[in-house]
């Protein structure tokens, strides 16, 4: 057990130890933090946004600093380490394996989150999280700015070495008498996601080096002016963070599998359809990126091509929403609070997804780019599916890190406020999108319909800040002075658990 | 796999598919229809720069945060910028193109109702560009 009851240890043992729970948790309590330090900017946004004209933000600088930390942080330092936490407690378990393959280079990639989570807030950029030139290289302010770009190549670096982490620990570490095909889907997730972090993310590494030396003036890659093209790194951006949305989405649908069987007391429906899915997930995540850039003017051809290969990406989530379906069918379910938040997750899912297949159709792109569709239908992603899994899972592995029992009613009052909250926020700002409203404005014009879906939506996220209230109050409380768990079976429904405290190998 | 039948989940897969194809095949129809301005458009030249639009007419006439055109009749923008990426857009006419800086790009369109419509920028641009705003006047012809 990593938080012992019985032998409690200083934290800075925690701290400098490079076992593999403890170093989960590190990245646990991490990115826990940055969900409500990115949410917390989010609300002020919205409570910004709640009338026209400046509320409760002074300056529309000010505001875009806000969405910009907003996105950098929850998807940098929420939800990408937010994975390799459980990553860290469950895969080498899952491997049947002591530790990590590279026990110091798994601190070493969790050490370096810190110092880019500290560029990026101190800098607090203003050039949205997609750092487009030629508004990064001429006009962005600095030295926030080149803090945000050396901020990100440190995080970008911290997923490399993770990943290298997670295939040598899977693919070469684990039990000689355990198949690839066995490996749980969860460590599959892992597996397939952190591939695809070594294909991707060395190429927005590049396209950060050239975005620093041109805003240095030494270079014009994506300065028309002297020669070269924004659009460029456009492609480069997408071509690392489209297969970023699936390395994002990929282990949180990876929690839900290891929570729906369990939970439906039901052994999973396919368990070789999940795994066909992610890889397949794995490989047209690559074919689609472009279908960020269908208003940048190009040609009937190269949308023709990226619409392809996006609506190939649906099939593959189309297989793990049957599979979960499947699995539940004809289950004796016990809608526990794991277990709500991963059905709500499912189906939020679905409905971000069919929000996509719209979106890539190429004449009703020209709808919704930019606007506030997309806000809506990425959250839905981001928050609906991908926070959603991860909250699940927070409160599936909490009695195995604390040894302690969460509330269970407030965690499912907790599900219900967030659930209610985010089909309130993101379908509105779906409808607010058709009805015009550009994305990342500080201020707008007093429409009567655009006042009204934009108090909805904030209205909307109130109740998810509530609903977040709630979660921080158990979350603390139930570590500190909850009940008792019953380790071996925490929620009687049985079955054969991963026990992350039953770990061998001594803390190193 | 485990033994139980899978016929049920490839059905499935084929809905979804047949889905997939539709909405592809429907768009792809759709985009090639709306691919190429019509002969007889009027080409009106609209530069984005921080943070307001300026349009130059074909006769030479040029405006700055209005728009003045003829109802019925087509027209196509030759989208530029000056500075950074704008994106150009009336979003009731589905007119939508970015304006990237050493890059024309075009789109077209025939307002078929009179009125005043907002002309906004859908991509971010810096200080003000909630405020970079415009209107589009139709007249009748």
């Amino acid at each position: 057990m990593v938080l012992e009851i019985a032998k409690p240890r200083p934290v800075w043992q925690i701290m400098f130890s490079t076992h593999h729970t403890d170093v989960g948790l590190l990245y646990l309590i991490t990115s826990i933090a940055f969900l409500f330090l990115g949410g917390a900017l989010a609300l002020a946004m919205r409570a910004e946004l709640f009338l026209p004209g400046s509320q409760i933000i002074q300056d529309s600088m000010t505001f875009h600093r806000f969405f910009t930390v907003h996105g950098t942080t929850l998807i940098f330092l929420f939800i990408l380490p937010f994975a390799a936490a459980i990553g860290n407690y469950l895969v080498p378990i899952m491997v049947r394996y002591k530790d990590m393959a590279y026990p110091k280079l798994n601190a070493v990639a969790y050490w370096m989150i810190p110092v880019g989570a500290a560029l990026i807030w101190l800098g607090f950029a203003d050039f949205t999280w997609n750092a487009y030139p030629t508004y990064s290289i001429l006009r962005a302010p600095g030295p926030a700015a080149d803090m945000w770009i050396f901020g990100l190549k440190i995080l970008g670096v911290s997923s490399i070495l993770g990943a290298i982490n997670f295939i040598v620990t899977i693919l070469k570490c684990k039990h000689p008498d355990l198949p690839l095909s066995k490996v749980p889907l969860f460590a599959w997730s892992t597996l397939i996601a952190s591939v695809m972090i070594l294909v991707a993310v060395p190429t927005f590494a590049a396209a950060l080096l050239m975005l620093l030396t041109d805003r240095l003036g030494v270079s014009g890659f994506f300065n028309p002016a002297m020669g070269g093209d924004p659009i460029a790194y456009q492609h480069l951006f997408w071509f690392t963070f489209h297969p970023e949305v699936y390395i994002l989405v990929l282990p949180a649908i990876g929690m839900m599998y290891e929570i729906i069987p369990r939970f439906s007391r039901k052994p999973l429906f396919s368990s070789g359809s999940g795994i066909a899915a992610f890889i397949l997930l794995g490989i047209v995540g690559f074919a689609s990126w472009a279908h960020h850039m269908y208003a940048t003017g190009m040609s009937f051809t190269e949308k023709t091509v990226f619409m392809i290969g996006t609506l190939a990406a649906v099939p593959g989530s189309a297989m793990h929403v049957f599979n979960f379906f499947a699995t539940m069918w004809g289950g004796r379910i016990r809608f526990s609070t794991p277990m709500m938040w991963s059905v709500g997750g499912i189906a939020l899912f679905f409905a971000a997804g069919s929000g996509g297949v719209l979106n890539t159709a190429m004449p009703l792109d020209f709808i919704t780019h930019d606007s506030y569709w997309v806000v809506g239908h990425f959250h839905l992603f981001v928050f609906g599916t991908i926070a959603f899994g991860s909250i699940a899972f927070l409160y599936y592995i909490f009695p195995f890190v604390t040894g302690r029992m969460y509330n269970e009613k407030l965690g499912q009052l907790h599900f219900v406020l967030a659930f209610i909250g985010a089909v309130i926020v993101f379908f509105t700002q779906h409808i607010l999108g058709l009805f015009g409203m550009p994305r990342r404005v500080f201020d707008y014009p007093p429409f009567p319909e655009w006042i009204a879906m934009n108090q909805i939506a904030t209205v909307g996220a109130m109740i998810i800040g509530a609903s977040m209230i709630i979660f921080l109050i158990n979350m603390i409380h139930s570590s500190a002075k909850g009940k008792e768990a019953n380790m071996d079976d925490p929620w009687g429904i049985g079955g054969k658990y991963y026990f992350p405290h039953r770990v061998k190998t001594p803390h190193h | 796999m485990s033994g139980h039948s899978s016929w049920p989940e490839w059905v499935y897969i084929g809905v979804v598919v047949a889905i997939l194809v539709w909405v592809g095949a429907d768009s792809w129809y759709i985009e090639k229809l709306i691919d190429h301005a019509p002969e007889d458009a009027e080409i009106i030249k609209v530069t984005g720069q921080q943070w307001f639009w300026s349009f130059e007419h074909a006769d030479g006439t040029k405006e700055v945060g209005e728009l003045h055109l003829k109802k019925g009749h087509p027209y196509k923008f030759e989208v530029q910028s000056k500075d950074v990426i704008h994106s150009f857009n009336i979003h009731d006419y589905t007119v939508m193109m970015d304006a990237v800086p050493g890059r024309i790009n075009t789109v077209w369109f025939v307002p078929d109702e009179a009125g005043e419509f907002p002309i906004q920028c859908r991509e971010y641009c810096g200080l003000i560009h909630y405020n970079m705003r415009g209107t589009l006047y139709v007249e009748e012809s």
